[in-house]
């Protein structure tokens, strides 16, 4: 599988990380890989949403999942379960990929998102993302989230945000073949 | 069938780059007590991948295992919180389910963090996967970490396992030492990949 990366965007400080260009038909997988994501706002959740060529602004429709694996370092509190707050259910709102980030010096999210033919015009656009999040309570969270994006648009855009506030980071977007 | 030229593709040749993902190192077991990875982990790369190919126990029920050891330290015992589960099934088809496995994660542990358990050292047994590690050599953050494995337990139960969690040090990792819980890795092989960014 040869992976191209195609650009990398460095924040600091900032409110989004857009990727308005190199979303096409070249490529029938976008993975997009996030090296130490960290907000300034404490606990803030890392999020994402889409932009289809027929419109403006970062609204498509979602159906989405989400479950997670925990543990805290006072080694008190830890669980697998699925979590109903981030999932959408035909939603227009930013999609959490890593929930409760840490602002602390130290803390971040690193991980994955995985984008299936978005330039494709005829089926939904699917995607799935791994994540690891160091929580502002000292957690060590594993999140998952799958689903599609509601359209038969094709999506030419993608843009990256906490919740709330800015956050520093690194977030690089790579074709596949 | 052949596999021509998607050998590189598939198996890696060390140097050689598929895209922006490129082989750095390839060490395959022996009767070995370890596989260490110490020179290539630095700031070239991104990420850092390493797969595993029918890692063969030499010990019945045991798992393969891995630690790190940061830049300018010495042994492998860095401070670890980490999260485990893993799906299961039967080949009987009498038991099934998905479950946390508490026994195998670490909050603020040191010890080598379970890649996989229960493995049997059958002749035909071995566990296959990855571990992405993230930013390594980040001297600002804890440093990020997840894996799937594939394995078989001595039930036989085929188990699909999901390591993850964090280094917690702000001090740059480049050494990282794969073993098994006890005894010798009989056979297999580990690849490292550098990930561009």
């Amino acid at each position: 599988m040869a992976m191209t990366l195609i650009t990398t965007n460095t924040s600091s400080d900032a409110a989004t990380s857009d990727f308005t260009t190199g979303i096409d038909n070249t490529y029938k997988l976008y993975i997009f890989k996030f090296y130490d994501v960290n907000p300034a706002t404490d606990e803030a959740d890392f999020t994402f949403q889409c932009n289809a060529t027929d419109s403006t602004s970062y609204d498509e429709t979602m159906t989405t999942t989400f479950f997670r694996a925990y543990h805290n370092e006072a080694d008190d509190s830890a669980a697998l379960n699925y979590d109903t707050s981030p999932d959408q259910a035909q939603g227009t709102a930013f999609q959490a990929l890593a929930v409760s980030v840490g602002n602390g010096a130290d803390e971040s999210c690193a991980g994955e998102l995985y984008l299936f033919n978005p330039s494709n015009t005829t089926y939904v656009k699917h995607f799935y993302s791994t994540f690891n999040v160091l929580s502002g309570n000292d957690y060590t969270k594993e999140t998952f989230v799958a689903g599609y994006i509601n359209t038969t648009t094709a999506i030419d855009d993608i843009q990256f945000k906490m919740s709330s506030g800015n956050f520093d980071g690194i977030i690089s977007m790579y074709g596949v073949g | 069938m052949p596999l021509g030229a998607h050998k590189v593709a598939l198996f890696g040749v060390a140097g050689v780059s598929t895209g922006d993902v490129v082989l750095l190192s390839s060490q395959t077991a022996s009767s070995s007590a370890s596989i260490d990875f110490t020179s290539g982990i630095d700031s070239t790369y991104g990420e850092y991948i390493f797969r595993f190919y029918n890692i063969h126990s030499g010990t019945d029920s045991t798992g393969l295992t891995f630690q790190v050891n940061a830049s300018g330290e010495s042994g492998y015992n860095e401070t670890i919180t980490s999260t485990m589960f893993r799906a299961y099934y039967a080949e009987g088809g009498d038991a099934s389910g998905v479950l946390q496995y508490a026994p195998d994660d670490q909050a603020q542990g040191t010890a080598f963090q379970f890649l996989c358990n229960a493995q049997p050292d059958d002749n035909d047994a071995g566990m296959c996967g990855e571990l992405h590690l993230f930013n390594p050599s980040s001297t600002t953050y804890v440093k990020h970490f997840y894996a799937k494995t594939i394995t078989f337990d001595t039930g036989p139960t085929c188990i699909h396992l999901f390591p993850a969690g964090y280094i917690n040090t702000t001090a740059a990792i480049d050494d990282i030492q794969f073993k098994m819980q006890s005894g010798n890795i009989d056979a297999g092989t580990i690849k490292m990949w550098g990930v561009k960014n």
